[in-house]
């Protein structure tokens, strides 16, 4: 998969008041400046200023509540900004009805209509364009054959499975050949199996047809699998916009480390910064290294964050941190053993072993040290502050 | 049974076809089966027999026996048996012979006697009209009447001598009659037994059952019409608000018919409130009053009020169900909002607007007290005319007769809606 | 037939549909017409029948007509005892044998010793029917709204253009066909000859077709001086009771037009079958003493129909009208008047209906 959009401030896109406007040659959807409120007392949305880059697949991820979804009713034209403008091409849409926008969108419950069969379904938006009886047909018969459906054409959608509602939707959202597609948690409903083949093939048809992709999803593994950059939002702001594995291994706050995959947090406080690394100071009174990252100067709290995988117990050799430890709960999960350790006062420290032929074995209730990197340590602001 | 053996060991499948599965106590298990079964059936029967019973003798068989009453009238043969039997010998070609008019000297003795000969005279004066007096006063003299009789009734009264009335004699002795469905549908038979149209001052029935027809479904479409853009609005509300709003449609429900129909009449007539702004505000000129009530107009626009609610509520129910999600997906396809509305939208309020369509028609068709008391000359419809002949003319049978055809009308219309909307796809609420 | 409804009718009051099934036994029934007419029947029969024998009265109302009747004697479920019905229908429920024959010669003798045969009004006494009140069919307008000279003659209330504005008429050929050829110039003697051939009846609808446009129909007897008073008619058809409470009663400037009234009866029939059949005899005889006859005519302005009753008549219930000349049967009132037919109707009525709402939805 390409990264279409290598460079990008990090810092700079999320924070308010802190808006920089970037100007992308190839800049297909535009937010800037964004706002959004429904009562006038709150902001949904509060202060959006977003790129999306032309064949770009970014998802928009974030808990319930965080704004996601307003963004792309915002995008779909189904909401409008309450300041700020939208720009699609570099024309500013925010006086475009959604009819003439031209954005495919697929829809959390497909949104296919009951009335209709599934080739009138598809039929649908290129008979509202006006389009040939013949060609329309042709189009309709090429859609189905690309979500493999090219024998679904005279049902109803009720009489589908709901992977093949899905299938039928994507279809639907692609038909009239939009090159923005808008999906709006669009495998919610599907079990977990047919959730990650679908994944799947919503990749391979955006990487077919290069059509620029907004998805909206809270489901952090969905987001990792599918995108080109995520956006994670909270409340109303965008904590970081990145490339999947930056995400992941570079978080740049607590929220986020937390949000997208799996994390141990410890509490602390800084005592000492230089040169990028700073010492803390746990609750239990010992000391660590760590990445700084987003803290304060000396004295001010902190939250480290160290991913599961990355944890050693009883290391072979020295690692820069250690910290006594002992055994809580073992569970065997085939590929890895999770390990539950009480560190430092917390008894949910998870340790991801690998099951490799070199593993010892370890009982409950076995004191145990365990070790890690500094560069695997990342000192965030503190979480939940 | 078979196919599943066909693919299990042949030993194994042996046993499952040639020996029948039991239950754990030994009975056959198709047995077992029906039994459980039955009981259920039995508890279900029981549950909803009361109201059976109920629906059965408060509805069906007053229906049934209403019916029936349109052909079968058998007061003249009951009344006078032995004229009804020696009628049977007369030929119709001249007047009966003066075996029939012993007969029926006697059969007018008993009458008098009993008190039946109103009963007959009513009968006959249907088909004869100016007959009555001729039977009770014939009844009263009964007792001075001797042979030969023939010539004692022709000297009573003049109408005896009539051979037109002595057919219609003949014809009312059978007790089965098409004679009332003739009627209903402005035809009758004449002296010689032929279907014919009755006068053309005395047709009415056919041209007030189209009327009825006509008015109900301007009224059906009417309530449509006003209740499709309420019924959506309501829809689309939050639910605190709409639950407000649902209060206010269905608070004329809360008020008694009478009193909306006649605080319709407060509102419509000449003199009432809605002229009265007219004429203040100088739109019309006090001479020239518009003429809202006392005619179709008053029913109309009376009856669509009442009717309103029942096109709303299932509306309402049926687009309560519609996500706004359907609409949106429609635009962001390229749909204008009223391509949206008309090909998204409206098709998927087809249940209720059959079912409102239906439940309106129906009530309209059959409407009675609000016609009666704002239709004036020419808002009045069939059912005006069942409630007439049941309650002043006391023609029951004529009655019931028309309530035939009005069920027959509503059946076919049903029959109708059934082959083109499907009855499978209708919802009530 | 008779069986399956009455055995209907009998489930159905096991289902305890009829609520009337559970008055006492002894209370009798009176069925009338409701409204002023009820209560002068109460003040002038009831209250001292109740007080003089110690029995109940049950009073319920009805809208007229036999069917009610009809069906309660055919299904054998007869919980009304005596009813005030008219003359048409009076005589047609002793035709079918609803109601029970009465000999006049049980009834009161007039205070002077006239046997009542002699002291009824000729035509008031039946077989099975006893006259209470003579009432009349009249037109009325409202004085207040007519300048210049008043509507004096049926004739004004089909001439339209010497007054122009709505009518209000009963919607039913009787009276109103009467009316019309009154109003064409028929003598009241001949009215029904001329209406029993084809010819007198094309005559009639003819004259109704002049004022056809205008015509407000009214269906129930509350319902003229109403639209009198809403001003939805200039004139209208009515009950002579009716006008005369308004007027008197709630001073409402109406005026009655003599001129071509058509009077009729009201009479007691008591039912076959009827429950309490001896006391309402003796309410029937009580009520139709001269005294109790003459008393009525205090509530209300409808003739007694005793000729020794007249004399006893005083003043309405305010204490100063002069009930008398508000009689139809005043002979100032009698003058171009004609008395109901109810042989004539009897025998024409299923015709005359059907023409006649043939007629209207035309």
């Amino acid at each position: 998969m390409t990264v279409k959009m290598v460079s990008f401030n990090l810092r700079g896109v999320m924070n308010e008041g802190n808006a920089t406007r970037r100007e992308s040659p190839d800049g297909h959807v535009r937010f800037v400046d964004v706002q959004k409120s429904y009562d006038g007392e709150t902001l949904v949305v509060k202060n959006l200023n977003l790129d999306i880059a032309r064949g770009e697949f970014l998802t928009m991820l974030g808990p319930s509540g965080s704004g996601k979804t307003t963004c792309l009713m915002m995008l779909a034209g189904f909401e409008t900004a309450t300041h700020g403008d939208i720009l699609l091409d570099g024309k500013p849409i925010n006086n475009v009805p959604p009819h003439k926008r031209g954005i495919g969108m697929v829809f959390q419950n497909y949104a296919l209509f009951p009335h209709m069969t599934v080739a009138e379904n598809l039929a649908f938006p290129l008979q509202v364009r006006k389009l040939g009886k013949a060609d329309v047909e042709a189009k309709v018969k090429r859609a189905l054959e690309m979500v493999e459906l090219p024998q679904m054409g005279a049902r109803r959608p009720a009489q589908l499975s709901g992977g093949q509602q899905q299938r039928v939707a994507v279809a639907r959202a692609l038909v009239f050949e939009p090159d923005l597609v808008l999906m709006d948690e669009p495998l919610g409903a599907l079990d977990k199996q047919l959730r990650e083949q679908m994944q799947y093939e919503i990749k391979h048809i955006h990487e077919n047809l290069g059509v620029t992709v907004v998805y909206v999803t809270h489901d952090q593994a969905e987001a990792l699998t599918m995108s080109d950059r995520i956006a994670v939002f909270n409340d109303g702001i965008i904590q970081q916009l990145s490339t999947p594995d930056v995400l992941y291994e570079k978080p740049e706050n607590s929220f986020v480390a937390q949000f997208i995959g799996e994390n141990n947090r410890l509490n602390g406080k800084v005592t000492a910064v230089s040169d990028g690394d700073c010492r803390v100071v746990l609750e239990d009174g010992r000391e660590v290294n760590a990445l700084s990252v987003n803290v304060g100067g000396a004295g001010s709290q902190t939250t480290l964050s160290i991913r599961p995988e990355r944890i050693e117990i009883d290391p072979a050799s020295t690692l820069p941190n250690m910290l006594d430890g002992k055994i809580a709960e073992l569970i065997y999960l085939g590929d890895h053993v999770r390990t539950r350790l009480e560190v430092a006062g917390h008894d949910d420290f998870v340790v991801k072993l690998p099951n490799t032929q070199s593993r010892r074995p370890l009982h409950d209730g076995q004191p145990v040290k365990v070790g890690w990197r500094t560069e695997d340590c990342r000192a965030l602001d503190p979480f939940g502050g | 049974m078979a196919t599943v053996s066909d693919h299990m060991t042949p030993g194994i499948g042996q046993v499952a076809v040639d020996a029948p599965l039991t239950a754990a106590d030994g009975t056959p298990l198709r047995k077992k089966l029906a039994q459980a079964n039955r009981r259920a059936r039995l508890r279900a029967t029981l549950l909803v027999a009361p109201l059976l019973l109920f629906v059965l003798i408060t509805f069906i068989v007053p229906i049934g026996q209403m019916l029936v009453r349109s052909f079968h009238e058998p007061t003249f043969s009951e009344v006078l048996p032995r004229t009804t039997e020696a009628l049977k010998q007369w030929d119709g070609a001249d007047l009966p012979d003066e075996a029939v008019f012993a007969a029926f000297a006697d059969d007018l003795k008993d009458a008098k006697e009993n008190r039946t000969i109103g009963q007959v005279a009513t009968r006959v004066n249907y088909a004869y009209a100016g007959s009555r007096s001729a039977f009770t006063s014939a009844a009263r003299k009964s007792t001075g009447f001797e042979a030969p009789y023939k010539e004692a009734l022709i000297a009573a009264d003049d109408v005896w001598g009539e051979r037109d009335l002595w057919a219609v004699m003949k014809r009312a002795s059978k007790s089965y009659t098409p004679e009332f469905y003739l009627a209903a549908v402005d035809r009758t038979t004449d002296v010689d037994g032929n279907i014919v149209m009755v006068d053309d001052f005395r047709q009415i029935y056919v041209k007030i059952l189209l009327r009825t027809l006509y008015l109900a479904g301007v009224i059906t479409g009417l309530c449509l019409l006003l209740g499709y853009p309420v019924a959506f609005l309501l829809a689309s509300l939050p639910t605190r608000t709409s639950n407000l709003l649902m209060i206010l449609v269905l608070l004329p429900f809360w008020t008694s018919l009478l009193v909306r129909t006649t605080a319709w009449i407060a509102l419509l007539q000449s003199q009432g409130i809605i002229n009265d702004v007219l004429v203040a505000m100088w739109l019309i000129d006090d001479d020239s009053r518009l003429q809202m009530i006392y005619n179709q107009t008053g029913t109309i626009i009376a009856m669509t009020h009442i009717l309103l609610p029942f096109s709303i509520l299932p509306l309402f129910s049926v687009m309560k169900t519609i996500p706004p999600t359907y609409m949106r997906a429609a635009r962001s396809l390229g749909a204008t909002p009223w391509t949206a509305f008309w090909k998204i939208y409206v098709p998927q309020t087809v249940p209720g607007i059959a079912a409102g369509v239906l439940l309106v028609f129906i009530l309209a068709v059959g409407y009675y007290i609000t016609p009666a008391l704002v239709g004036g000359q020419d808002g009045q419809l069939i059912s005006n005319f069942i409630a007439l002949h049941m309650q002043k003319t006391l023609n029951w049978s004529m009655a019931a007769a028309l309530g035939g055809i009005l069920l027959a009308t509503i059946m076919v219309l049903y029959w109708l809606f059934n082959k083109i909307v499907g009855i499978d796809r209708l919802k009530l609420g | 037939m008779k069986t399956v409804l009455k055995s209907t009718v009998m489930a159905a009051a096991a289902f305890g549909l009829f609520a009337g099934a559970s008055a006492s036994a002894d209370d009798l029934t009176v069925v009338s017409w409701g409204g002023a007419y009820t209560k002068s029947q109460v003040e002038a029969y009831q209250k001292p029948w109740m007080a003089k024998t110690g029995h109940n009265i049950r009073s319920e109302d009805y809208n007229g007509g036999i069917a009610e009747i009809k069906a309660q004697v055919e299904a054998g479920n007869v919980t009304w005892d005596i009813v005030d019905v008219e003359l048409s229908d009076a005589v047609r429920a002793c035709d079918e044998g609803l109601v029970i024959p009465i000999d006049p010669a049980e009834l009161p003798a007039a205070p002077d010793g006239t046997p009542a045969v002699d002291d009824f009004i000729p035509g008031t006494l039946s077989e099975c029917a006893v006259a209470t009140i003579v009432w009349s069919t009249i037109y009325s307008y409202d004085a207040s709204k007519i300048e210049g000279d008043k509507p004096t003659t049926i004739g004004d209330f089909f001439d339209t253009e010497k007054f122009p504005g709505k009518r209000g008429m009963r919607k039913s050929p009787k009276a109103n066909l009467e009316f019309a050829l009154l109003a064409d110039g028929v003598p009241a003697g001949d009215i029904y000859e001329i209406l029993a051939s084809p010819e007198g009846v094309e005559r009639a609808f003819k004259k109704l077709d002049t004022i056809k446009d205008s015509v407000v129909w009214w269906e129930a007897g509350a319902q003229p001086p109403q639209l009198l008073a809403d001003g939805e008619v200039l004139m209208t058809t009515a009950y002579n009771g009716r006008i005369f409470n308004a007027a008197a009663g709630e001073d409402k400037p109406f005026e009655i037009v003599w001129d071509g009234q058509v009077w009729d009866i009201d009479l007691w029939v008591i039912l076959e079958g009827a429950p309490n059949k001896d006391l309402a005899m003796d309410f029937l005889k009580f009520s139709t003493s001269t005294q109790a006859l003459a008393d009525q005519a205090k509530w209300i302005s409808y003739g007694p129909a005793r000729k020794s009753s007249a004399p006893l008549v005083g003043l309405y219930q305010d204490g100063k009208t002069e009930m008398g000349p508000q009689m139809p049967t005043a002979p100032a009132n009698m003058k171009n008047a004609v008395q109901n037919n109810f042989e004539f109707w009897a025998d024409h009525q299923d015709e005359l209906n059907e023409r006649f709402n043939a007629w209207l939805a035309g």
